[in-house]
């Protein structure tokens, strides 16, 4: 798939000042694909090549690190992005419960986007903010003590596109 | 600009004495924690309204507010302490901190509401340091994290930074820092518990230039998050020892490689890299010794696999991270093929204080094989969920309770689970009577089984691996009686079967066939002589994977066998699951106890809960998918897992006991 030349233009220019970020040094690799992936919100294939080429490492290294690792998407990620923590502590804390409710309400499975991009979901090992467990974020922002209803707002909230706050915590 | 160069140790004595000078100003001092879990409860309003408060209160002059790394209290989070008093409270709001201002730093009066009430003997605590999440603490590592802001040099500095770095440097060879370090009997915090000095003495003996020293902060395992902790509180810490541990090396180049999910820690890191830069702490010739040396900060991809360290170094050079085989060992031959020495973020911390205070002092803390502190993180089915710093060879149970508090909601104590994916879990007591019979009732263990008690094991290297589980990077996660044993095992295998690389068969196969066989006998489907092919399996992994990953992989599964083959038993020949956590074993009930609150009706995602508020709710065990969303709510317990099939007996006898009742009280206020 190749880009219309503009987009190109644009990507390339994006690519240049982030390689450059990091002097086109190899340990830096990975972290440079970082910022790009934060900025595209996934890898497009062209920016692969052209990093490849500004890093003179073979493509083929490059796919590799790109499909290697998590933090990696080759595929475009939804406009809001739901991750469910299943770390130990959480499975414990019966994770399990959200991410099941999760993925039936959305009707997709953890790793994947609603067809109409809005709402992409997965699971992370731990977030390390353990006391609050069961929980998720829902564009980088926590959200504790999850539980069945909890959710079903935020979902509720996220169809009618309206801004979701933290939902206060009942404390015992 | 100021030059803020200290190009002796005069010059940060200097500045050191002026700095703790300014701190004695008499002031106030709020200090809010901003650890990622307080962060997630809403410090941050907190901190803002409290800077509101004191404007309007027009005591700007008089108060100081200090946004500090990680108290380590999590549960109880966000937590404010005010200085020098040390008056702590808890689950402060934003609406709180006109009250704190007004009574408590204007009148010197407490605001009883946000102080810590003690659950069990119900007494009302002021003082941070008499709350028994902490009194039983030996905070080294973390103590400074309460102190100082981790973004402020000057903090570190005032409070003695740098000066084991001006000592080593200027008054120790680095063959007499080595000799300290192996004195003090440091081991590796990272999860071997190599040690420290001995690793050292080889790195700088190793033919080659240059020489890499690596801060491995890619801690990967779930539930542990002290490393974290560490770097987003006290980052200088561990760049000191970095830089100690470089010249005992001989290295001019450090990496720290850190996860990228962990934002605020980078951004600390970086701050406080920046920082020493500019006092000349990093760079050429520090101290005016001669030494020089620099540190970079490489964001880690998240992959698990990568806090091995021959994958860490492949990923720190740009590649995909696999680990290789270690004849040869990367102090020879590691990132780049030149010699590196990698140790873990709580590793690198503990170097100052031992240079500071001796090896003398340090040894004395501890067991006879395990010195120092350890940082865990006690997570799970706990009251105070949190960081906990102890001191080597405390007891499970003074961890458990004295810190931990117990398990939440009245409940049984079931197991804890040590060292991560790759350690074990541990049966918690059956020694105390009333427990056993429980854990026979349960099937866990069988009356006639020897009691075994590991409550009273004391916590080191040593100790942990003999009863079958290891340290680890201190991750330690308490399991009550609704957990079940053999889907922690499969939790763990799907978590490692996910994470491994794939690069050697043991590991890729062997975890994919023992989870087959995992899910099998948790759908009900096992077979007596499948116990039998897991160990055998095991086996195979632990002899012949290529890393630490493959090798120990088994150890959920083994050490769930050993302590809870009975749990095993029941999923295979009577097809229940005791814990009732495995579905397809598992009906969900609702008993005679119901109090018709009507919380779980609004949560059946299937409308299979029928019933009106204040009358008994019923589950229509056909349209029931074994969620949970209902037990997870019920406040009252009524709820019950029992055996696929058994819910329609369990929902009659329920019609036929239940009475309305005017009052009852949650369970979870007993």
């Amino acid at each position: 798939m190749s880009l219309p030349m503009e987009a190109r233009n644009e990507l390339e220019q994006v690519i240049t000042t982030i390689v450059d970020r990091y002097q086109a040094k190899p340990t830096a690799l990975i972290m440079a694909l970082q910022d790009i992936q934060r900025q595209y919100n996934y890898l497009p294939m062209e920016a692969l090549r052209m990093v490849a080429k500004k890093m003179s490492l073979p493509v083929a290294q490059l796919y590799g690190v790109a499909t290697f690792f998590k933090a990696f998407s080759l595929t475009p990620k939804g406009k809001n992005h739901i991750c469910v923590c299943t770390g130990t502590a959480c499975h414990v804390r019966q994770a399990s419960v959200i991410v099941d409710n999760l993925a039936r309400a959305l009707g997709i499975e953890p790793g994947e986007t609603t067809p109409d991009g809005e709402i992409s979901f997965e699971t992370v090992n731990c977030l390390g903010a353990c006391a609050l467990g069961p929980l998720l974020t829902l564009n980088g922002t926590y959200h504790g003590n999850m539980t069945v209803p909890k959710l079903n707002k935020i979902l509720d909230k996220l169809r009618a596109k309206e801004p979701v706050e933290e939902i206060a915590e009942e404390v015992e | 600009m100021t030059n803020h160069k200290l190009n002796t140790p005069e010059d940060l004595n200097r500045l050191r004495d002026l700095l703790a000078k300014q701190r004695e100003n008499g002031r106030t001092i709020i200090t809010v924690c901003a650890g990622t879990g307080c962060l997630a409860c809403g410090s941050e309003p907190v901190t803002a309204a409290f800077r509101k408060a004191i404007k309007e209160a027009g005591l700007e002059d008089k108060v100081e507010i200090r946004t500090t790394g990680c108290h380590g209290f999590c549960e109880r989070g966000p937590l404010v302490v005010l200085r020098p008093e040390g008056t702590f409270y808890q689950r402060v709001k934003p609406a709180d901190t006109k009250a704190i201002v007004e009574q408590t730093i204007k009148n010197g009066q407490l605001v009883k509401k946000l102080l810590y009430r003690d659950p069990q003997t119900k007494e009302i605590i002021e003082k941070e340091e008499d709350i028994p999440f902490y009194r039983k603490q030996m905070r080294l590592v973390f103590g400074k994290n309460g102190y100082m802001d981790p973004t402020s040099i000057n903090d570190y500095i005032a409070l003695g930074g740098y000066q084991a770095l001006a000592k080593a440097l200027l008054t120790m060879t680095p063959e007499q820092t080595i000799d300290e370090v192996s004195k003090s009997g440091l081991r590796g915090r990272g999860g071997g518990g190599y040690p420290a000095g001995r690793k050292w003495a080889s790195c700088r003996r190793a033919k080659g230039e240059p020489k890499y020293v690596i801060c491995n902060a890619d801690e990967g395992d779930p539930g542990a998050f002290m490393d974290r902790s560490l770097l987003e509180g006290n980052p200088h810490a561990v760049i000191e020892g970095m830089i100690i541990g470089a010249y005992a090396i001989g290295s001019c180049n450090g990496y720290v490689y850190v996860r990228n999910e962990y934002p605020l820690a980078v951004k600390n890191l970086n701050i406080a890299i920046a920082a020493a830069r500019e006092h000349g702490l990093l760079g050429d010739n520090i101290f005016g010794s001669g030494f020089h040396f620099d540190i970079d900060v490489s964001r880690g991809g998240g992959a698990f696999v990568c806090g091995e360290s021959t994958a860490l170094m492949a990923s720190l050079e740009g590649k995909i991270g696999e680990p290789r085989a270690k004849y040869i060992h990367t102090i020879d031959a590691g990132l780049w093929d030149k010699p590196s020495n990698l140790n873990n973020v709580e590793t690198w911390a503990n170097i100052p204080l031992i240079i500071e205070k001796g090896a003398d002092w340090y040894s004395s803390i501890g067991t006879a094989g395990s010195k120092g502190t350890k940082v865990f993180a006690l997570t799970g089915r706990v009251n105070n969920t949190g960081l906990v710093e102890v001191p080597m060879g405390i007891t499970l149970r003074e961890i458990l309770y004295d810190i931990g508090g117990g398990v939440p909601r009245g409940k049984r104590f079931k197991a804890v689970q040590t060292g991560g994916p790759s350690g074990g879990t541990l049966i918690v007591e059956t020694r105390d009577s009333k427990v056993h019979d429980s854990l026979v009732a349960h099937g866990d263990i069988k009356k006639e089984d020897e009691v075994v008690s590991l409550l009273d094991l004391p916590v080191d290297f040593d100790e942990l691996t003999k009863v079958g589980s290891m340290m680890g990077s201190g991750g330690m996660i308490v399991m009550d009686q609704d957990s079940c044993m053999v889907d922690v095992a499969k939790y763990f295998l799907n978590f490692l079967q996910e994470e491994s690389c794939g690069k050697c068969l043991p590991c890729r196969e062997g975890l994919r066939i023992m989870l087959e066989i995992l899910t099998r006998i948790s759908d009900g489907k096992g077979e007596m002589k499948d116990i039998d092919t897991l160990e055998e399996i095991s086996q195979v992994m632990i002899d012949t994977s290529l890393c630490q990953l493959g090798g120990s992989a088994p150890n959920p599964v083994l050490s769930t066998i050993r302590y809870f083959r009975q749990e095993y038993i029941a999923h295979i020949v009577e097809k229940r699951c005791p814990a009732g956590v495995c579905k397809a074993l598992v009906s969900h009930a609702i008993d005679e106890t119901c109090t018709g609150c009507h919380i779980c009706h609004s949560a059946c995602p299937t409308n299979a809960i029928y019933g009106e508020t204040k009358t008994l709710h019923i589950i229509d065990q056909e349209k029931c998918i074994q969620c949970g969303a209902c037990y997870q709510l019920c406040k009252f317990d009524s709820v019950k897992r029992v055996k696929r099939g058994e819910g329609d007996r369990i929902q009659r006898i329920a019609k036929e006991k239940w009475q309305p009742l005017a009052k009852k009280q949650p369970a979870a206020a007993a």
